[in-house]
């Protein structure tokens, strides 16, 4: 089982259970995760970007090498963020990068994140948009964040066609047509923060087992939810694997 | 043993209250939830007329008449039309098979007008759910905080209250109630944040903590993973399942004859 959305700590506005690296292994290993894909909530709030992605490496190495998969954070309104895709892939042999548009003060119709998506895709790095990390109306009341249009997500996808794009906690947009042409094009989708009775199913019946991964927003969120929204919709078979890792297996290119 | 205290039967396909009820159970069954709790009918309206609370009300009736071996109901009403909802009590818990109120967002849990409600719901041990949230984003105008639930317990000592969605943000909402030894917190409703239980169970006993989905609205399974994930032990795990809920309910469930 991949799980493809985890992140190292610590959460500024309080701890999580198993929130040190050491920790959160052990916790997914008991749990039969084989590898995650893990960003760092440093990533979100820090400026100095380059050395949150070193101690991520580097914290990646020593708790779990092998089972955890560093994702750096590249933030495309800040300067010199080439230089961070470029170490992120070149001094960190990382397989891709996740980005915090809400969080880094920027839209998906800005140029710079069009840029981005081109760049990442022509270093063949996975690129995962984080569209939400918390329920807005529980953000800390000093620390608003405001929340992400998905709007412009199919145009920018179009303009860098061949991008391995992953959207992490999606909650309820984008729906409809521009959920099918986003799947079709390529997009993939996790589990962690959509909500409703059967919601995986009913997200699989748009977009297909191919697209869906397994990711758990751990150590934030449960990591029991993910698990348990493939009990409620009854995936199984070809489709259950899929999700928990063939899918993940494919977008790193490992088979 | 799972109960589930917060479902409804509205939002998922279904043109009938037993259809709503089919589809909802569907998935309760995968999760192996035994009982539910219903309330409210469809759509969802911040403030009902009398005739509008009436309509939901019948709803949940129909959802029982065929599923009353699976599910509880609750009657919704609305302090802005006390006379009413007094009688409606009567209708569909007094005279009825409903076993609990629930209270949304028409007006705060603090106002006065929820004294006469809280009595006529104690007098008979039906259970009282009131819904709750603290939104950084702003409340509705009669959308009660945990602190709201507080207040009211505080004039009611000794009649069990349910604090709906531990305030949503239950950081805040937790410590509002802590002090209340009567008052309950439900953990549905807001996404599996790691640490809820937990802190629940450390602030205010395992005994006082109660599952619940908000269903179909939310999922099962992302409700579910805040008890069946979290560092607790087993036999706090299963108080809050569904032993606490059944607690709670056994002197109304024995008073109407319902056999569980
Ligand atoms: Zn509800």
């Amino acid at each position: 089982m991949i799980d493809v959305n985890v992140s190292l700590g610590p959460w500024p506005f309080r701890r999580f259970p198993g929130d040190t690296p050491s920790d959160l292994v052990a916790r997914l290993r008991r749990r039969g995760v084989t590898q995650a894909w893990a960003g760092s909530f440093e990533g979100v709030f820090h400026r100095d970007t380059s050395a949150a992605n070193a101690r991520l490496a580097k914290a990646c190495e020593t708790a779990g090498s092998g089972f955890l998969l560093p994702f750096g954070s590249v933030n495309p309104a800040a300067p010199g963020w080439r230089e961070d895709l470029r170490r992120c892939h070149e001094t960190h042999h990382m397989p891709g990068i996740r980005l915090h548009p809400n969080y880094h003060g920027y839209k998906l119709s800005d140029a710079a994140f069009a840029d981005l998506l081109r760049e990442a895709r022509d270093r063949k790095l996975i690129v995962q948009v984080a569209l939400n990390m918390e329920d807005e109306r529980s953000h800390h009341p000093l620390m608003r964040i405001p929340a992400l249009d998905p709007a412009p997500l199919p145009e920018a996808v179009a303009a860098a066609s061949g991008v391995k794009l992953v959207v992490l906690n999606r909650m309820r947009a984008p729906a409809g047509e521009a959920l099918e042409g986003l799947a079709r094009a390529g997009v993939h989708f996790d589990l962690a923060m959509i909500e409703g009775a059967g919601c995986a199913g009913s997200l699989m019946s748009i977009i297909t087992s191919r697209r869906l991964l397994f990711g758990s927003h751990a150590p934030f969120q449960y990591f029991e939810a993910a698990v348990l929204k493939l009990k409620e919709s009854a995936i199984t078979g070809k489709d259950e694997e899929n999700i928990l890792s063939g899918n993940a297996r494919r977008l790193l290119g490992a088979e | 043993m799972i109960w589930d205290l917060h479902n409804h039967i509205n939002g998922l396909p279904g043109s009938t209250p037993d259809e709503h009820m089919e589809n909802l159970l569907r998935f309760a069954d995968r999760m192996g939830i035994e009982r539910i709790c219903v309330f409210m009918g469809y759509p969802f309206i911040n403030e009902p007329t009398p005739e509008q609370l009436r309509t939901q009300n019948d709803q949940v009736l129909q959802a029982l008449a065929h599923w009353s071996h699976r599910a509880f109901g609750f009657v919704y009403l609305s302090p802005q039309h006390l006379e009413f909802s007094l009688k409606e009590f009567d209708r569909c818990v007094r005279n009825g098979p409903m076993v609990g109120v629930k209270l949304w967002v028409a007006k705060r849990a603090s106002a006065p007008e929820l004294d006469p409600i809280v009595e006529a719901a104690a007098s008979m041990n039906a259970v009282i759910f009131q819904h709750t949230w603290h939104k950084t984003t702003g409340n509705l105008r009669g959308e009660s905080e945990p602190a709201d639930v507080a207040t009211l317990a505080g004039r009611h000592p000794g009649v069990p209250i349910i604090c709906g969605h531990s305030g949503g943000e239950w950081e805040t909402g937790i410590r509002a109630i802590r002090h209340l030894p009567d008052v309950y917190a439900d953990v549905a409703g807001g996404d599996p944040t790691n640490g809820f239980v937990e802190m629940a169970v450390r602030e205010l006993g395992a005994h006082r903590v109660l599952y619940g989905s908000d269903s179909p609205g939310r999922s099962y399974a992302s409700q579910l993973a805040k008890v069946m994930g979290a560092d607790i032990s087993e036999a706090d795990r299963k108080l809050i399942l569904g032993e606490n809920l059944k607690r709670m309910m056994m002197p109304i469930l024995r008073r109407k004859g319902i056999r569980v």
